[in-house]
């Protein structure tokens, strides 16, 4: 995967000088934070083998929360502590749906998805308006030409730290994995799931939030629930599976960079952007492609050995 | 009571005069066995005739109409089978127990992992792989690496590890296996029985082991259960039985009970 994004860099480079300038720099990082961001908040909730539709609309929603309550007083940077923790309140609900009411993720989240864009469209009126506040506070949370990339990467650290190296991360796999194996070892399932998903919608709030800082308005029209499927694009092209015990942070990260770099880079060329949504229809189809072969690689290779253990017994001591 | 704790000190568990019935029912019918310490038990019988009523009891799936059951000297009535693992038993049913991604020594620490970091819970991998690699060489399994994911392992190698897995809980003083040498070749067969006899000998673990096949329980046992129609028809050691003695026992109860049904 980073090799394609590697050869991608080094292919625009040489064919178009343009893309190796620093404003280009500035211009595939506007593509690739948003998309990193929702990758990396979809990684969780993918790993588990649930989706989240609603992060879009959670996106969405949050800077509009931010202005509302500007709008009555409240301070800016409250604002936006209160608005992240309705973002997370969205993700309890949408994870306790799922799990105490059995809904499918998939159906809990599209609700949530429409529910979430119809209070947008209801309480702006359909009017596009300013962000909240401004300076340096607007500059730190995506004013600034590099924030929202920097954001994005450090975001990146952060959650592989935690998917790799913490309980917590371990416990997501093994819930993904084999939720009777998580369960019967003494994991609280449920919390997990519900984490996960406050989790994903607080990133959804957060980069909602650095958006309307970058763009500088507000546009209750914005479609989250395509800029979301960029992010789970990216997830499965870096390699996570959407049917759970399989996730990786730092492909996501990259699969952000490679959908970003193609989109900047078809630009620079002048190609149609409608042979953009091609190309990434196709990748995500090879990367689909590419994933369930091996797994069934894989567990070909385990019947096999369940079937002929005295081959591979020989095979392994030689 | 103190005289039977001082005559039967030995028994880790014990069984009298168990009885459960299903509405019309009778699954067991007055069932009574003991297991020792560091002692491999087989249980046998024909479909239906109350193995797995008696293998659920234990663990805390059913409870028991009538009877009583002791762990140690301890009497024991289990609600749940949170309860009954809390007294030490632990079930082993088949590899189920395993995450597949997740490498050996995640699964045998999978929810009781080595930290470091206080409260952020950092994974100490390299103590937890460590003392996976020495207890796994303690009770003798060999694996390739306790890095590989355990969808890499064989089957007997996986049910090695689901093993490992249970006898490394704390407190887990008796195990109950069933059909441990399913769908398993000679090779993979015979890890699971140097496993089982490692860990009765060395580690003084008792276990119950549930299985349709004979020949796995003679390679696998030290005492025979018969259970026939909800009772204990037939308890003897291996050394003073046979093969063709059980065959002959169970095709002569099953003519039996064919002229009494």
């Amino acid at each position: 995967m980073s090799v394609i994004g590697i050869a991608l860099i080094v292919f625009f480079v040489i064919a178009r000088p343009a893309f190796g300038t620093m404003s280009n720099v500035s211009t595939v990082s506007s593509y690739v934070a948003p998309i990193m961001i929702l990758a990396l908040a979809e990684v969780s909730v993918l790993t588990l083998g649930e989706i989240d539709l609603s992060v879009g609309g959670v996106y969405v929603l949050a800077p509009f929360i931010v202005v509302y309550l500007n709008d009555t007083g409240v301070p800016v940077i409250l604002a936006i502590i209160i608005t992240l923790l309705i973002a997370i309140a969205i993700g309890c609900i949408n994870g306790l749906i799922t799990v105490l009411l059995k809904v499918p993720s998939f159906i809990t989240t599209l609700g949530t998805v429409f529910a979430l864009e119809g209070i947008v469209l209801l309480s702006s009126n359909g009017i596009q308006i300013n962000p909240a506040g401004d300076g340096a506070l607007a500059q730190v949370l995506g004013g600034w030409d590099y924030s929202s990339i920097l954001w994005a990467l450090g975001i990146a650290v952060v959650l592989h730290i935690m998917f790799r190296r913490t309980t917590f991360g371990l416990h997501i796999v093994a819930t993904g994995g084999n939720r009777t194996a998580a369960s019967e070892a003494g994991i609280r399932v449920a919390v997990v799931k519900v984490t996960c998903f406050a989790l994903c919608s607080f990133l959804g709030g957060f980069l909602g939030v650095l958006d309307s800082y970058r763009i500088g308005s507000l546009n209750p029209g914005t479609d989250g629930l395509t800029l979301m499927f960029y992010g789970v694009a990216a997830a499965v092209i870096g390699g996570t599976a959407l049917t759970g015990g399989r996730g990786t942070m730092i492909g996501a990260a990259i699969g952000a960079i490679v959908l970003g770099v193609l989109e900047d880079g078809f630009n620079i060329m002048g190609i149609n952007a409608f042979a953009y949504q091609l190309v990434l229809g196709l990748a995500i189809l090879a990367a689909m492609i590419l994933n369930i072969q091996l797994d069934r690689w894989r567990s070909e290779r385990r019947s096999g050995s369940r079937k002929k253990p005295r081959k591979t017994e020989t095979a392994r001591s030689s | 009571m103190a005289e039977q704790a001082a005559t039967q000190s030995n028994d880790v568990l014990r069984i009298e005069g168990i009885t459960k019935s299903f509405g019309a029912v009778t699954a067991l019918d007055g069932v009574t066995l003991h297991l020792e310490k560091s002692e491999v038990l087989g249980l046998v019988g024909s479909n239906g005739a109350g193995k797995s009523t008696l293998v659920k009891i234990i663990t805390g799936y059913y409870t028991p109409d009538t009877g009583r059951i002791y762990v140690g000297d301890q009497a024991v009535e289990f609600r749940s089978v949170d309860e009954a693992r809390r007294h030490g038993i632990e079930t082993v049913f088949q590899d189920l127990a395993l995450v597949d991604e997740l490498s050996v020594f995640h699964n045998l620490f999978l929810n009781r992992e080595n930290t470091v970091g206080g409260p952020f819970r950092f994974l100490n991998n390299r103590r937890m792989r460590e003392e996976a690699r020495r207890y796994l060489a303690d009770i003798q399994v060999n694996i390739p690496s306790v890095d590989v994911p355990v969808e890499k392992l064989s089957g007997g190698q996986r049910q090695a590890i689901a093993v490992a897995r249970a006898t490394r809980q704390p407190g887990m003083k008796i195990l109950l296996l069933d059909e441990p040498l399913a769908a398993m070749g000679a090779r993979e067969a015979s890890l699971i029985i140097d496993l089982v006899k490692n860990l009765a000998r060395e580690h003084g673990v008792s276990m119950l082991v549930v299985d349709h096949n004979y020949t796995h329980i003679f390679e696998l046992c030290d005492r025979i259960n018969v259970i026939e129609q909800g009772q204990v028809t037939l308890d003897k050691r291996i050394e003073d039985t046979s093969l063709e003695e059980l065959t002959e026992f169970m095709i002569t109860s099953y003519k039996q009970q064919l002229q009494d049904g």
